[in-house]
């Protein structure tokens, strides 16, 4: 039998939500201005690619804030602990239905898997993507700030690329994790609803 | 007081003419406003001057320069002024190049060379009767000042006069039957006044040879354009003449095709007359910020972009094409009696000239766009080329990063001249005489070229042959209203031919596309994790339902 907990807060949730709305929409509109395709017009791509930049910055500076008043940032710390069993799990225990190795609770609501993934989110590709963007959206005042001599617009847009990239792909395999929890949509009626089926 | 006698008597005779008028009017309408019939008032005048009343104008000049030495007796420094300018001495030394540049030393690939044929090109030098290389450049009654001040529109110089406008009614072009009449001195001298987009227009619209055909940005459709052509100069807009921007300093005229200024300091806006050393660029008056804080986007392209580019989407917008190719390797074909003859193209504009070649126009052109640091050279008669490429008859330096450069929007020219095959040198020709070497009036290159060549004193092998030329002109006027201005992704687009600045290096784009390879290995990735992904669920699917069946 499965039973009920309770794992994602309100804060979490919304956060959750309007942060993939905020990254689907940039990499939408960021892959318009790369070149890649045209879908809404480059004005306005880059009209709301900035404004959707903006915003989740806006998030994320409020998302940091929650997460060390709550002491929440340490669903983050990582863990190797049974990081072989998740691949074990994903490669082989998934296909006949073995056990999930990981039981999600209100202290720990990520199986190290996740926790390794998100952190590399959060440390890696989000700095990249955060400091190209600034870069990027202020190149109007490199002159005046003298920053021109350091940098170049080409690799400022290269690195931006790369960590979109990165994000996309973190995306796809994101999504496609979700299925994978205790059933197939548990993780995601945990996110909608706050309450996880666990076994 | 005389004047003043006389006006009062004009006065009272156009009432006493009026009032047998009014009284055979059986219209009571016409009764009422008996003052219909009074000769109109005198056109307002703003200058602190009436021209018209002055004692020294009150004559029948027989003769331009009369007409001149009677403005000197006021202007006392007018015509020392004009002989200090490029519009005088058709001469100009490029001080960093030391390139002797002017039309009267430069060969372009339009009407080519003015000596040997000054009587013609000299309708357009602000002076009277240059008509051959004597001509004494320290008269001053030789400066024409009524070709800059006319406001009547009656003022006209024909080419084949030297300078001069007819004195006695003249058939113009010859033999057209048409009538150009002789003009009244008197009349255009007592009403002088600024210049205008007319007179500057008479010959700066004209350049080439006609309507429209060299610059592109500058034809006749500007004399009175609407908004959606030139914002600044539109009737009903700002209403500019040429001078409101290349503002004159003792007759001294700002803006040059020799030494533009690619990229104008950084002024502040600011109003005319601020100590300008530049006044003609959009920046003196702009700035180089110059869209509102909305738009603030915009102001980042401002160190790498000229206005013109984004702001002139198009020339030769007002109706009249532009020349875009004049080939005189074909000049001289003669029809079956031995006639020069022409031929149209479908606009109705010449496509074929037996005195000239063959011709091309076009319409709305898109420019072409380089970058550009001001710095023109020029291929000059003395310069050696080479006839197996394209020869830059002028040349626009500029690059991405010498600091000094901005993207320009230029009309391409293209044409085919003679050069003499023996010095591999470009070469002066004779296309306008009354003698029979004139290559207008017996379509003999041999000896055109021969009489050209002795006119300079050069050296000529006896040999020529025909060369293909390019000259490139900075396109600047006509600036269109903000809303037709280049849209972003006009230049923001993947290089498949249809972005503007497709073919301007050393720029990163966003949307042009660069590192390919990024592309590759970055949706590769995707890819391959989507079917990853796809795989594993799909390997979960089968393996679920085959669990069921058991
Ligand atoms: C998930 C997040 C994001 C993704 C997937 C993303 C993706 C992209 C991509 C692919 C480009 C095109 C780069 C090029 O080809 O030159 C781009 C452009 C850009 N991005 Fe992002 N981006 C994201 C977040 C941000 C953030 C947070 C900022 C700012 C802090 C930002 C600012 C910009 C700017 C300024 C541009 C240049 C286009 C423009 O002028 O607006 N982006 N982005």
């Amino acid at each position: 039998m499965s039973e009920k907990i309770y794992v994602f807060k309100v804060f979490e949730r919304f956060w959750h939500w309007s942060q993939a709305g905020l990254i689907i929409t940039l990499l939408l509109t960021g892959f318009e201005v790369h070149g890649s395709y045209s879908l809404f017009g480059f004005e306005d791509a880059v009209n709301t690619h900035t404004l959707a930049a903006w915003t989740l910055v806006g998030l994320w500076v409020f998302a940091i804030f929650w997460h060390f008043t709550t002491g929440e940032w340490k669903q983050y710390i990582p863990t190797l602990v049974k990081v072989d069993a998740m691949f074990k799990y994903y490669l082989t225990g998934i296909f006949t239905h073995a056990p999930h190795p990981f039981k999600a609770t209100r202290l720990k609501k990520h199986n190290p898997l996740q926790r390794l993934a998100y952190l590399g989110v959060m440390l890696f590709i989000g700095p990249l993507i955060w400091f190209t963007g600034w870069f990027y959206i202020f190149y109007d005042k490199w002159t005046e700030w003298g920053w021109d001599q350091y940098l170049s617009l080409e690799w400022v847009a290269f690195f931006h690329t790369v960590a979109a990239f990165l994000m996309l792909i973190f995306l796809i395999a994101h999504v496609y994790l979700t299925t994978a929890g205790h059933t197939v949509t548990s993780h995601i009626k945990a996110m909608i609803t706050g309450w996880e089926e666990v076994e | 007081m005389l004047v003043k006698r006389l006006q009062y008597l004009a006065l009272m005779l156009g009432i006493v003419l009026a009032v047998p008028v009014v009284q055979a009017s059986s219209d009571p309408a016409a009764e009422m406003k008996p003052a219909a019939a009074v000769p109109a008032p005198a056109k307002e005048i703003r200058s602190t001057a009436d021209h018209g009343k002055f004692k020294e104008l009150q004559k029948d000049f027989k003769s331009g320069p009369e007409v001149t030495q009677a403005c000197l007796t006021c202007h006392t420094e007018a015509a020392k002024q004009i002989m200090k300018t490029k519009h005088w001495t058709w001469e100009f030394l490029n001080p960093e190049s030391k390139q002797r540049l002017g039309k009267k030393n430069v060969i372009n690939n339009f009407c080519t060379a003015v000596p040997s044929n000054y009587e013609f090109c000299t309708a357009c030098h602000v002076g009277y009767g240059w008509k051959d290389s004597s001509f004494d450049f320290n008269k001053q009654e030789n400066v024409d000042c009524l070709v800059c001040h006319d406001t009547t529109k009656t003022y006209r110089k024909l080419p084949g006069m030297a300078g001069h406008p007819p004195y006695q009614d003249t058939e113009f072009p010859p033999k057209s039957g048409k009538i150009v009449p002789a003009v009244n001195l008197k009349d255009v001298a007592q009403n002088i006044g600024k210049t205008s987009r007319a007179t500057c227009g008479a010959c700066h619209f004209n350049g080439g040879g006609g309507d429209a055909v060299k610059h592109g940005d500058l034809d006749s459709s500007l004399k009175d354009p609407k908004k959606y052509l030139d914002v600044h100069m539109a009737k009903d807009g700002l209403n500019f003449t040429c001078g409101t921007c290349h503002e004159t300093d003792g007759h001294n005229i700002p803006g040059s095709r020799y030494t533009p200024i690619a990229k104008p300091k950084d002024a502040n806006p600011h109003i005319r007359g601020k100590n300008d050393s530049d006044p003609v660029t959009c920046q003196s008056c702009h700035g180089n910020k110059p869209h509102p804080q909305a738009l603030s986007r915009l102001n980042s392209h401002t160190d790498k972009l000229a206005c013109q580019t984004c702001h002139i989407p198009e020339y030769a917008r007002g109706g009249k094409p532009t020349k875009t190719l004049w080939d005189w390797s074909t000049a001289g074909k003669l029809d079956k009696d031995g006639k020069p003859f022409k031929t149209k193209d479908s606009g109705g504009h010449d496509a074929y000239d037996s005195r000239k070649g063959d011709f091309k126009y076009e319409a709305n052109v898109i420019p072409e766009y380089i970058w550009f640091n001001g710095k023109v050279n020029y291929t000059l008669r003395e310069t050696k080329l080479d006839p197996n490429q394209v020869i830059k008859v002028n040349s626009f330096e500029g690059s991405a990063d010498d600091g000094k450069s901005k993207i320009w929007p230029v009309k391409v020219f293209h044409g085919k001249q003679p050069y003499d095959i023996g010095n591999n040198q470009l070469v002066v020709f004779h296309t306008y005489g009354k003698d029979d070497s004139a290559l207008w009036s017996n379509f003999n290159w041999d000896k055109a070229i021969d009489y050209g060549m002795k006119e300079i004193g050069a050296e000529y092998s006896g040999k020529y042959a025909f060369v293909s030329t390019e000259m490139s002109w900075p396109i600047t006027h006509m600036v269109a209203p903000k809303k037709d201005a280049l849209a972003c992704a006009q230049c923001h687009a993947p290089q498949t031919g249809v972005g503007r600045l497709d073919k301007v290096p050393g720029i990163y784009m966003p949307g042009r596309r660069a590192n390919e390879w990024l592309n590759t290995a970055g949706w590769g990735l995707a890819l391959l994790t989507l079917l990853g992904v796809l795989g594993h669920g799909g390997l979960r699917i089968y393996l679920a339902r085959k669990g069921d069946q058991k």
